[in-house]
């Protein structure tokens, strides 16, 4: 939710990197979104293109690639997606796991002139 | 050219609730975030918590809804000081809003202070306010599937209160299918099951609480 306001400090982050590469151009901009952040790629799409548009960031493209929810279980060590938010080991049912992946919300990377 | 960034996008609220947190920490003021659906109980469960607990701690209330000051007013009766946020339209708390209150409150003078969020069970557990914990409300009207229907705001709290017990023998809800699908998508949670209306369960609450106190001294 609130992809509105996601969008913004989205772009407040980019003009301010822009900034430090004297960069005038933004031509795309690649964010990972966790699949336990509640964001919908799709609203967070049409929410940059709004607040893009009429700008000189106008026609820059969002890429998003969502990150699966992956733990690592402290009791046998081993690595796995975690499926329908079960905190649980597939191996050895056990419940000690770290979460490793899935509740990002970060820029990644930038292509700009 | 590409730039590798690598920043978080919510840095700007983090960076806000961790400056709050480093106040808290100053005062040694325990402080937990309060959620669950609108009319789950959070008001009710603070209004019983600080009269159990009024000889052991001083407790404060940060309250955030849409509109009116009702639950401050509530809060106030018990004699503990409570501070209204009315959002206007925003669906959660934030940093930011919480810290515009703390001129209000004489931080010295408190234990405990707790920030009732707005009644939401969606967004509250997406933006920190630099509470220790987050402690959630699930009453036995609201159904056995929300574990799996809601699972960040399960996910991210310390404490899940099963609230409304008095009401079971009227309600088709499971409290062992409430724990085992809550335990699902957080197998550290701590489950107190109470009701705010007739006491139940609520001698334990406060003593958990009692215990937190004494480990963050």
């Amino acid at each position: 939710m609130h992809e509105m306001s996601i969008a913004q400090s989205l772009l407040d982050v980019v003009k301010e990197e822009m900034e430090k590469n004297n960069a005038t151009t933004l031509k795309s901009v690649l964010v990972h979104v966790g699949q336990l952040s509640a964001i919908v790629p799709e609203s967070l799409s049409f929410c940059f293109e709004i607040m893009t548009s009429g700008t000189e960031l106008e026609g820059a493209k969002l890429n998003m690639e969502v990150i699966p929810l992956t733990g690592n279980c402290r009791g046998c060590g081993q690595t796995f997606e975690i499926k329908d938010y079960a905190f649980e080991c597939p191996f050895c049912d056990g419940t000690d796991i770290e979460t490793l992946s899935g509740q990002e919300l970060s820029i990644v990377e930038m292509e700009v002139d | 050219m590409k730039v590798s960034v690598v920043k978080n996008i919510l840095a700007a609220n983090d960076r806000i609730a961790q400056e709050n947190r480093a106040i808290f920490d100053e005062k040694n003021l325990l402080v937990f975030n309060l959620m669950s659906s609108p009319g789950a109980g959070k008001t009710s469960l603070l209004e019983k918590t600080i009269v159990a607990l009024k000889d052991h701690l001083n407790m404060g209330v940060i309250e955030g809804d849409i509109q009116s000051s009702q639950d401050a007013e509530r809060i106030a009766e018990t004699g503990a000081p409570a501070v209204q946020i009315n959002t206007g339209g925003a669906c959660h708390l934030d940093g930011n809003m919480i810290r515009d209150t703390f001129h209000e409150f004489d931080f010295d003078a408190l234990d405990l202070l707790v920030v009732e969020n707005v009644g939401n069970l969606v967004c509250p557990a997406e933006f920190k306010v630099g509470e220790d914990f987050k402690v959630m409300i699930l009453s036995v009207t609201e159904g056995e599937d929300k574990p799996a229907k809601y699972p960040l705001m399960f996910h991210e709290s310390k404490v899940l209160l099963i609230n409304k017990i008095d009401l079971l023998p009227y309600v088709d809800c499971s409290v062992e299918r409430i724990r085992e699908e809550s335990l699902k998508v957080n197998p550290d949670l701590t489950i107190f099951e109470i009701s705010c209306k007739t006491g139940e369960g609520l001698d334990a609450w406060c003593d958990w609480l009692k215990g937190e106190m004494k480990a963050k001294a």
